[in-house]
């Protein structure tokens, strides 16, 4: 099970991005964004950061980067692809995904261990959790504010898309509290809280059983690698 | 020289954080009678020479396909302004 990991300049957590596909069984790849060659991948994530500095719109130079008119190209015939916050406004602005994501409703950076709410599992990233279970998932990001027109909202509510919701507060004023979404196929999902830091004992967030012992974003990269296997 | 001025603004309906913090920092300081403040980008695109009506829908493509995001952002103005630097 091979899953490409894209790597653009300035992003950030390419690294523990690997790491969690490795310790989910999978085997990670990273492709630099220069590249147009994503042929021999199961699956791709678009990791964390702040691709291009950030500059114009975080995730617009990104999403307008070589290897992205592959990606769009291959997400559209199936490839399975994961955007985790920067990657999630990279798919966004790409036109993978619908809306937008715009700065936190309180200016703040926000870094902090977030309670959610999954809401879908018949999706290639949830499907090993359990329909509303609550998951704890870190949260570090300045512009996480997800929007979308009222009728564009209403597609994403009306067709299940919203894979993931914040739960217990909304943390950035995000519409319907929305922490994550997918496209219909349940193949390309964007969220803005972390998965890839919540992969090991002894370095997730703080969960009610012991500090730092959060593996909740394990099962999200395991999910993929068995659907992936099943396949 | 002439320079395309494009000029993008945060959508009305939306939450403009970066404003409100700016309007924040004026009421404490000279202009207390601010009532809101929006904050939004302004680009110039230098060219040679003339621009020509085709030269101005191709900034105006550009303005929207990449220097805007339409989603969360409007084009209000695409312009030529003569360089008088």
């Amino acid at each position: 099970m091979r899953i490409g990991v894209v790597v653009f300049p300035g992003s950030l957590d390419d690294g523990d991005a690997v790491r969690a596909i490795g310790l989910a069984g999978g085997t990670a790849v990273k492709i630099w964004h220069e590249s147009r060659d994503i042929e021999d991948i199961d699956a791709l994530v678009l990791p964390g950061g702040f691709s291009f500095g950030d500059y114009l719109r975080c995730g617009a130079i990104a999403a307008r980067s070589p290897i992205m008119s592959e990606v769009v190209h291959q997400a559209k015939k199936g490839l399975p692809v994961l955007g985790i916050c920067n990657g999630f406004q990279i798919l966004l602005e790409s036109g993978l995904l619908p809306g937008g994501l715009i700065r936190n409703r309180d200016g703040r950076f926000i870094c902090r261990d977030q309670k959610l709410k999954v809401e879908n599992t018949s999706n290639v990233w949830t499907s090993k959790f359990s329909e509303s279970q609550e998951i704890t998932i870190p949260l570090k990001s300045g512009e996480g504010g997800f929007i979308a027109g009222t009728e564009s909202l209403k597609k994403i509510e009306g067709e299940g898309l919203v894979t993931l919701r914040y739960s217990r507060s909304n943390p950035n004023g995000s519409s319907l509290d929305i922490a994550g979404i997918s496209d219909r196929s349940g193949r390309i999902m964007g969220l803005m809280p972390h998965p890839e830091h919540a992969v090991e004992l002894g370095f997730g967030p703080d969960v009610d059983e012991a500090m730092k012992s959060g593996q909740d974003g394990l099962t999200m990269f395991r999910s993929a690698v068995e659907m992936l296997a099943h396949a | 020289m002439a320079i395309v001025v494009v000029e993008v603004m945060p959508k009305k309906e939306l939450l403009d954080p970066a404003g409100q913090a700016v309007l924040g920092a004026l009421k404490r300081m000279t202009f207390p009678e601010c009532k809101a403040v929006r904050v939004g980008k302004r680009f110039e695109l230098h060219v040679e020479g003339q621009v020509s009506d085709e030269l101005l829908s191709q900034a105006e493509e550009a303005a929207r396909g990449l220097l805007a995001n339409e989603t969360i952002e409007d084009v209000v103005s695409v312009r030529v302004e003569a360089d008088l630097a």
